[in-house]
């Protein structure tokens, strides 16, 4: 990991090279005093901030990189329930290479999720319980968009997600999961209407970052369990 | 004197300092962390390493990485533009249609990566003079070897994107960027290797990929099944092959990896 840390500084920082504020830096970093102090007090006042009252049966994240590697735990939970029961009771539906496709899928999203658990250890919250009535697994069609569904919005959580981490590693492991939902949404979208892979980009080419807030109301009909993010980074 | 003052005067010189800082929130929290390792005496450096890391090689990393990735889009503009241009190459209807969509995210992200270099007061790389027939010469005759080349830019665009994103932690709104940028270069990738009657995701190191032996500088590395401090992912649960644990993690490359790639086509 550490090749991919920022690497020491070679040059005249830019910013500062105004004298006004170089002035004011310096003049700032040498107050020692002071300084301690208030570090003391940042320190104790700690984190993200608010721990906000919430409703005690729901399953509360967490704060910082926890909270968001709990954040994408709990949508892989939701992934992997989902393309099991594809794979358990629709598979008949599909021609030979969507059902491989279907499969792989199942494998990846489970694959996370357990990574996820592993990962997080005793921090992991608890396994969600899902709802998918909505969801009739006896037709193509209700799986194929409820699976794109599933995958774009989790394209556009770790999309969002990213800032909100702080360790440089986890980054990298997002950025690791993240291009392979975004290779399993194309895959779900042609299979869906063949050449829309990436309709979900906007005109610069980009794709939805969405924030926490948004992404676990939109999954909210799928997953009885209530979830709190009133602790995740802002 | 507190903080937040001593935040709100550098604003009234430079009304960026939150966007520097990502933000109040992860100043303190910079701070909290560092003081809580460091001792007493450090507290002046901890500061100044909260400052430093906006101001100072915070900047110059993004923009290198902005660069970087300028280059790699020209490339995949270049070669697409060049390749819609081609008579007989692509075939009309479905082929054509995904190229011209992917051939347009391709120019829109070099526009959104030139102004964004210049908003942090950078200069964008002019665009190299790209030569996809060095080692390819039937590349734009043979639409084979162009779809094998298309999906060989993608999935290093992919992980070169990935490889840079911990570069950018410094930045919350390049972050956020490249990481849409990101996401659609692995939308064009699965794409591609489906027209090419391939997964649409990365097995082994290259080995569900179909791409010459010239071309697996692409794919090494992609066969880790380590993450994240676990050394075997396939042990997690009951029926998770090295290809499912494979296909389930798209590997970084480094700029080395990606300059020795892209060396290929200058």
């Amino acid at each position: 990991m550490e090749k991919l840390q920022d690497k020491p500084t070679e040059k005249e920082p830019g910013v500062l090279k105004a004298p006004m504020e170089r002035r004011m830096f310096m003049r700032y970093a040498g107050a020692t005093a002071a300084l301690t102090t208030l570090l003391f007090a940042t320190t104790s006042c700690d984190e993200d901030g608010d721990d906000m009252p919430m409703d005690p049966t729901a399953v509360d994240l967490g704060k910082g990189d926890t909270g968001i590697l709990n954040y994408a735990y709990a949508l892989e939970q939701l992934e992997a329930a989902f393309y099991a029961e594809v794979v358990a009771k629709s598979l008949g539906l599909f021609s030979q290479t969507e059902q491989q496709i279907m499969q792989d899928i199942k494998g990846h999203e489970g694959i996370h999720r357990d990574f996820l658990k592993a990962a997080l250890g005793t921090s992991a919250i608890r396994d969600l319980e899902v709802n998918f009535s909505s969801i009739n697994f006896n037709d193509k069609n209700s799986i194929l968009t409820t699976a794109r569904t599933f995958e774009d919005l989790g394209v556009a959580a770790y999309n969002g997600a990213g800032k909100l981490l702080e360790n440089a590693g986890f980054l990298t492991l997002a950025g690791k999961i993240v291009s392979v939902e975004a290779r399993h949404a194309a895959v779900i979208r042609d299979l869906i209407s063949n050449g829309t892979f990436s309709d979900s980009a906007n005109n610069q080419g980009l794709d939805p970052a969405m924030m926490p807030a948004d992404v676990l109301a939109a999954a909210a009909p799928f997953i009885k369990t209530k979830i709190s993010a009133n602790n995740l980074p802002k | 004197m507190n903080i937040f003052k001593i935040i709100e005067d550098i604003e009234k010189v430079d009304p960026e300092v939150y966007n520097r800082l990502d933000s109040r929130r992860n100043a303190f929290k910079g701070l909290g962390t560092i003081g809580k390792k460091a001792a007493m005496a450090a507290v002046p450096f901890a500061l100044a390493s909260v400052f430093q890391k906006a101001y100072g090689q915070g900047n110059n990393t993004v923009l290198e990485v902005l660069n970087f990735a300028l280059k790699l889009e020209y490339l995949e503009r270049n070669f697409y533009t060049q390749a819609l241009a081609s008579s007989g190459l692509i075939p009309e209807g479905a082929a054509r249609g995904a190229i011209q969509k992917i051939q347009m995210h391709e120019a829109a992200h070099v526009e959104i990566l030139k102004t964004t270099i210049q908003s942090l007061n950078g200069t964008p790389i002019s665009e190299p003079t790209f030569n996809f027939g060095k080692n390819f010469p039937d590349w734009n005759t043979n639409y084979q070897t162009f779809l094998t080349l298309a999906q060989a830019f993608e999935d290093t665009g992919v992980r070169a994107y990935k490889g840079q994103a911990a570069n950018l932690i410094s930045n919350d709104a390049v972050l956020t960027a490249a990481l849409q940028i990101h996401s659609v270069e692995a939308r064009h990738a699965a794409h591609i290797r489906r027209m090419r009657n391939n997964q649409g995701w990365i097995v082994g190191a290259g080995a569900n990929s179909n791409v010459p032996a010239g071309a697996q500088p692409v794919y090494a590395g992609e066969e880790n099944v380590a993450q994240g401090g676990i050394n075997d992912i396939t042990k997690l649960g009951a029926g998770y092959s090295a290809e499912i644990a494979s296909g389930a993690f798209d590997e970084p490359l480094t700029k080395e990896q990606v300059a020795a790639i892209v060396s290929l086509f200058e």
